[in-house]
């Protein structure tokens, strides 16, 4: 049998129609995962054709974009940014409770950021097809699935249907080798990937991370790579199965149990790359060289190393890029004065993102002047996070404990920055207007955000925890 | 769907490279629970002074560029999120079709699905199309080219599929739901294995 890669391998086991010259694949969906702004219009289309969901036990529903993250008033009522917020979150729960899918609301202990509760559910296993009308549903690739965002035409297609029509994409390894340097994320080296090839660099290929350094993160950090895969284009990114991955899902309420656990586990361990498979790119990053790196212009690729010189514009575009944001060409983005600081979103709002943040604050306040949110990305996150008191080292030093959701990643629930205000985000997105009208977007990971929060200007993390340790 | 076979119009032009979906629509208005009525807040944060008035430096407000129905594009056009409301938008604007170099994955497949011919072409005529707006021209989807006024022409590539369906106004769920034979096969080996 031929080597074939770990996409191959999962594409090929869910092809329920082979594609042909003037037809896509047929491809089979493992796990549909659905939230409040993506899913009216396909219910509506369901009801208006009288069609029924073929499998709603292979959906999952929750509300995270549009609901707020500040607890409840004083008379139980919640405060949504506006009417029509408040009326999409009532129309999910309508048409969860119509159609018989599993909907974790305002009442479950496990609502969160779709992408967070996925994997915290168990309901994201290896060797998978999972989609949603999200272009960060590639955050499951951690887990060896073939995740990807569909719009919403899509999303009906999966629930009449179970399937999607799909053209079979080429593949791309991205090798890192090496080991990240001490006080290095996963946030900086996929900002350092996707600054390497380019924003569109992905394209119509699906990535495979792998090497020394990928196999060296755990499971939060493989997400937070895997989730901005997007930002480069490719659809869906993949990382192969292994014991960290195992040893992650096991005992999550809805992998499978005893024996049957056994059966899966060794399953999934042929869910690797074979020797020799072909790949039609292969990129090769050094893990040793990434640096805390931050972006300074438009888009999730004008990324560079916070002590770097910001590059020079070569043609009209880069110049309204630097021009919105403020960046000076040949001075670093390091010591760049900061309003506001945003911890959460599906890249980087998970428990182990939340204690890098805690670790550089603990005992310190953050900048007069500087505003800053903390947003856990599920209730479990949450109560986890309690547990150990990090919330109390984020109010101690002045920033804002949240409720979970997407909150300031994409700025429709009301969290958002003023015109001008520069943003240090760890969410996966600086586009224009991204976080609120005329406001600058700087991603960065938990580390440097919250080093920048205490100094009120783009820092680095390193600084505070040598100091810390 | 209605068929989209072809289109006649004068171009407008959008210089700038990865205009991203938030451009398109920002975020802030996906709270609909409709796909309609979108086209006024079609790139709003960019077409709209703090007012409310027309953005005069906006290209798609100039009066050259008024009822244009073929927007060209800079490369990467509808990079970002998977929201279809991006294509529904521009649907509703008056944009029947995109130009571009090159297309972002999820905004093409959003867009063809809903009879928004998003094609990519070669660079170098896509170059001088960014340099010309206004020029008149027409798409033959059938055909696969784009005529020019001086009756040059311009190939573009076209999934089959996704042509076949432009052409026939096929709606792609119905031919799904052909399938439904197949797909109860593969859940019951599935479920066998």
């Amino acid at each position: 049998m031929t080597s074939r890669t770990l996409f191959e391998k999962v594409w090929d086991a869910h092809v329920v129609a082979a594609e042909t010259a003037d037809t896509p694949a047929v491809i089979y969906v493992d796990l549909h995962l659905v939230h409040e702004v993506t899913s009216p219009q396909a219910f509506s289309e369901l009801r208006e054709r009288g069609l029924k969901l073929r499998r709603p036990d292979r959906m999952l529903a929750t509300l995270d974009h549009s609901t707020p993250t500040l607890p409840t008033n004083a008379d139980g009522s919640r405060p949504y940014a506006n009417a029509e917020a408040q009326a999409q979150v009532t129309q999910l729960e309508t048409n969860c409770r119509e159609f018989g899918v599993e909907l974790h609301g305002w009442d479950s202990a496990d609502r969160g950021i779709v992408h967070v509760i996925g994997p915290e559910l168990g309901a994201t296993q290896p060797g998978m097809t999972i989609v949603c009308g999200d272009s960060h549903t590639s955050t499951h690739g951690a887990f060896g699935a073939l995740a990807f965002g569909i719009g919403t035409t899509e999303v009906g297609h999966v629930m009449a249907t179970q399937c999607l029509l799909q053209r079979k994409p080429k593949t791309m390894a991205i090798h890192v080798d090496g080991q990240l340097p001490p006080g290095v994320g996963a946030k900086d080296l996929i900002l350092h990937i996707i600054g390497t090839i380019g924003v569109d660099g992905g394209t119509g290929y699906v990535l495979e991370y792998r090497g020394a350094a990928i196999e060296a993160l755990t499971m939060d950090e493989r997400m937070t790579v895997c989730n901005m895969s997007i930002e480069a284009g490719a659809r869906a990114g993949l990382i192969a199965p292994d014991e960290t991955t195992f040893e992650w899902l096991k005992g999550r309420p809805r992998v499978p149990q005893g024996s049957a656990w056994d059966a899966a586990v060794a399953t999934w361990r042929a869910l690797r790359s074979d020797a020799g498979a072909h790949y039609d790119r292969e990129v090769r990053i050094d893990a040793s060289t990434v640096k805390p790196t931050v972006t300074y212009g438009t888009h999730p690729g004008m990324a560079i190393a916070m002590d770097a010189p910001v590059p020079a514009a070569t043609n009209a575009q880069e110049r309204r890029a630097l021009d919105y944001m403020q960046s000076k060409p040949g001075q670093p983005m390091q010591g760049t004065p900061v309003d506001v600081v945003f911890v959460g979103s599906c890249t980087n709002s998970r428990l182990s993102d939340l204690r890098e943040a805690a670790r550089v604050l603990h005992g310190r306040h953050i900048a007069s002047g500087v505003r800053m949110l903390v947003v856990p990305g599920s209730e479990a996150v949450r109560r986890d996070a309690e547990r150990e008191g990090l919330h109390h080292v984020f109010t101690a030093a002045g920033a804002e404990w949240r409720v979970p959701g997407c909150s300031m990643c994409i700025a429709m629930n009301g969290d958002l920055a003023q015109p001008g205000q520069l943003v240090v985000s760890t969410s996966n997105r600086n586009f224009e207007g991204r976080q609120g009208k005329g406001a600058r977007t700087v991603l960065a990971s938990p580390a440097t955000a919250a080093a920048s929060a205490i100094a009120g200007r783009i820092a680095d993390p390193r600084e505070y925890l040598v100091e810390a340790a | 769907m209605q068929p989209v076979t072809h289109i006649h119009s004068r171009t407008a032009v959008l210089i700038d490279e990865n205009i991203d979906t938030d451009r398109i629509i920002p975020a802030r208005f996906l709270t609909t629970t409709t796909r309609e009525g979108l086209g006024k807040l079609c790139f709003h944060d960019w077409r709209y002074q703090a007012d409310g008035s027309d953005n005069p430096a906006f290209p798609l407000n100039r009066p050259q560029a008024r009822g244009c129905s073929i927007l060209v594009a800079g490369r990467n056009f509808g990079c970002g999120s998977s929201r279809e409301h991006a294509p529904w938008a521009l649907l509703d604007y008056g944009i029947r079709a995109v130009l571009c170099s090159e297309i972002a994955d999820i905004f093409r497949g959003n867009a063809l699905k809903n009879g928004l011919l998003a094609i990519g072409i070669d660079e170098l005529e896509h170059r001088w199309l960014l340099k010309h707006p206004g020029t008149e021209l027409s798409i033959d989807v059938r055909e696969q080219y784009i005529a020019l006024p001086d009756g040059g022409r311009i190939p573009f590539a076209l999934e089959p599929f996704a042509r076949h369906c432009l052409l026939n106004g096929v709606d792609q769920l119905g031919y799904l739901l052909q399938h439904t034979d197949a797909i109860t096969h593969y859940e019951r080996q599935e479920q066998a294995a």
